[in-house]
């Protein structure tokens, strides 16, 4: 059963008018570019399910690409997105798939940064403006946006883990929740961890120092 | 202090003599890890917000707010209201006008709160500024409805669902108009008994509420439920203030609410497989705005 607070009972305070449609789209664009960090120059989004059947109704369109250029849900200039794309010089187009998939709010991001590589990212809108980014780069995921979070990206080695939470540890820093994900045995491999405290910058100097770091990147929590 | 029930806010109120937006503030505190400060902070935000979004819609005579369906009903009753001999007296007007105006800012992709949802987002700003106007309540005062609202939704979200595609539209409107009413009840004086006998009357008036919005869209029949749900609020807080009991408590109506939620087909929660949306009107409606299924 769970828990709510106020933050979901009187909140989010959101652009309408759909919290799934509209906030939870919102929410999986701006923490799509949140993850990709560099400056992206063309994007696609995919868009499958009751998404494909109803993004125009609900502002889906509007909201993910507004989220996407770092916009956060009640931001009033997202339904000004389209311009602001423009104004960026942002390429970005919208897809529907009749694909089926396991979540009926499901959106895939694929975007090229100006460094020219791709990422794609899926995304599904559960309810209530919340999300969950299920898929980094074809390695699947469980992301929720709930807490500061670190995405580290390091070579698939053993002691790899232990550097990291030392390191956490000795900034005091307690973890929540740490998953762990490999494309390949001994290549790269992928951290999700996610923290109870804000994490500052020299801690990110830190554990990129650290032998076999390939990427470090901190998603700051977006809810409430 | 992480409560489970009505009842047992209501004991540790008793037991601990609290007022309820204390007891609200105090778990949120903990539940959130949050200060004091940042959650007053956060809800005054929520009542500016609320504030501009029943103003928004009413004094838009250019009837540039507005969604696909939508829009420019909330300056109709605001003028009649201005202007004729209401039917419904100033209060009941201006309250429904309030949650068709936050519904129609909702509809134009506008700021809201989703109170609990966006949905439903129409009936709290409506109930409470209508009250705040009526007895020229103090911000404080309205942080304290606010407050107690949450006990109220929280409960419900907890215990049933506040989603419409879980519970159709009792699920969000009637507890949008639960929470209202004990909001209300809570800033005029009310016991904690009498603001779960307001929510749990609320409810019972609105069981069985199907979700069945034409097109899709959170508009049609959404805003007008909306008004329904702020003059339904204030008629219970009325109703639990002159001393009126529910014949059922707060939280068995809340299990109701939940079984009759679970029992309505998937066509009427929140699919627009039925209900209005497969009216001949409604589906024509689609037709215009999204072309042949």
């Amino acid at each position: 059963m769970k828990d709510y607070n106020i933050f979901d009972i009187i909140g989010p305070v959101m652009i309408g008018p759909s919290s799934s449609h509209t906030a939870g789209a919102c929410r999986i664009g701006y923490t799509a570019q949140n993850i990709i960090k560099l400056p992206v120059s063309e994007v696609t989004f995919t868009l499958y399910g009751s998404f494909a059947k109803t993004y125009k109704g609900h502002g889906t369109d509007i909201a993910l690409l507004g989220g996407f250029m770092g916009l956060r849900p009640d931001d009033e200039r997202l339904v000004d997105a389209f311009k602001i794309a423009d104004t960026r010089g942002l390429i970005y187009q919208f897809i529907t798939s009749d694909e089926d998939t396991a979540h009926p709010n499901t959106v895939k991001i694929t975007a090229k940064t100006n460094r020219l590589e791709t990422w794609e990212i899926v995304g599904i809108s559960i309810g209530g403006g919340k999300m969950i980014i299920c898929s980094i780069n074809g390695i699947d995921v469980q992301y929720t946006g709930d807490y500061n979070t670190l995405v580290t990206h390091h070579k698939d080695s053993s002691g790899m883990l232990s550097k990291i939470t030392t390191t956490l540890s000795e900034h005091r820093i307690n973890i929540a929740f740490m998953k762990l994900y490999r494309e390949e045995k001994g290549k790269k491999a992928i951290g999700i961890i996610e923290t109870d405290e804000t994490i500052e910058p020299i801690v990110l100097q830190e554990l990129l120092s650290i032998d076999g770091m390939l990427y470090v990147n901190l998603i700051e929590k977006i809810y409430d | 202090m992480r409560f489970t029930s009505a009842v047992d806010i209501l004991e540790y109120c008793k037991e601990h003599q609290l007022p309820l937006h204390e007891l609200s503030l105090a778990s949120e505190i903990e539940k959130t890890g949050r200060s004091y400060g940042y959650i007053r902070d956060y809800l005054k935000n929520v009542l500016k917000v609320m504030q501009n979004a029943v103003q928004a819609g009413i004094n838009d005579e250019e009837n540039l707010i507005k969604g696909k369906i939508i829009g420019n009903d909330s300056v109709l009753l605001k003028k009649r209201l201005d202007h004729s001999r209401t039917v419904c007296g100033e209060t009941i007007t201006k309250a429904v006008a309030y949650a068709l105006s936050t519904m129609e800012v909702n509809a134009s992709m506008g700021k809201v709160v989703a109170s609990p949802t966006a949905g439903s987002c129409g009936v709290l700003p409506a109930v409470l500024m209508t009250t705040k106007e009526r007895f020229d309540l103090s911000e404080e005062k309205l942080l304290e409805g606010l407050l107690a609202a949450n006990l109220v939704g929280t409960i419900v979200a907890r215990n049933a669902t506040i989603a419409g595609a879980e519970g159709g539209c009792q699920a969000e409107v009637g507890t949008a108009s639960a929470m209202a009413s004990g909001a209300v009840v809570h800033m005029m004086g009310g016991t904690p008994e009498q603001v779960f006998n307001a929510a749990a009357m609320c409810f019972k008036n609105l069981l069985g509420l199907v979700c069945d919005p034409i097109a899709g869209l959170v508009e049609s029949p959404c805003a007008k439920r909306n008004g329904m749900g702020a003059a339904n609020a204030l008629l219970c807080a009325e109703m639990s203030l002159a001393g009126i009991k529910s014949v059922i408590p707060f939280d068995e109506v809340v299990e109701a609410m939940y079984r009759i939620g679970k029992a309505l087909p998937p066509s009427l929660r929140e699919t627009s497989l039925g209900g209005l949306a497969t009216t001949k009107t409604g589906i024509q409606i689609n037709t215009e705005l999204f072309g042949q299924k």
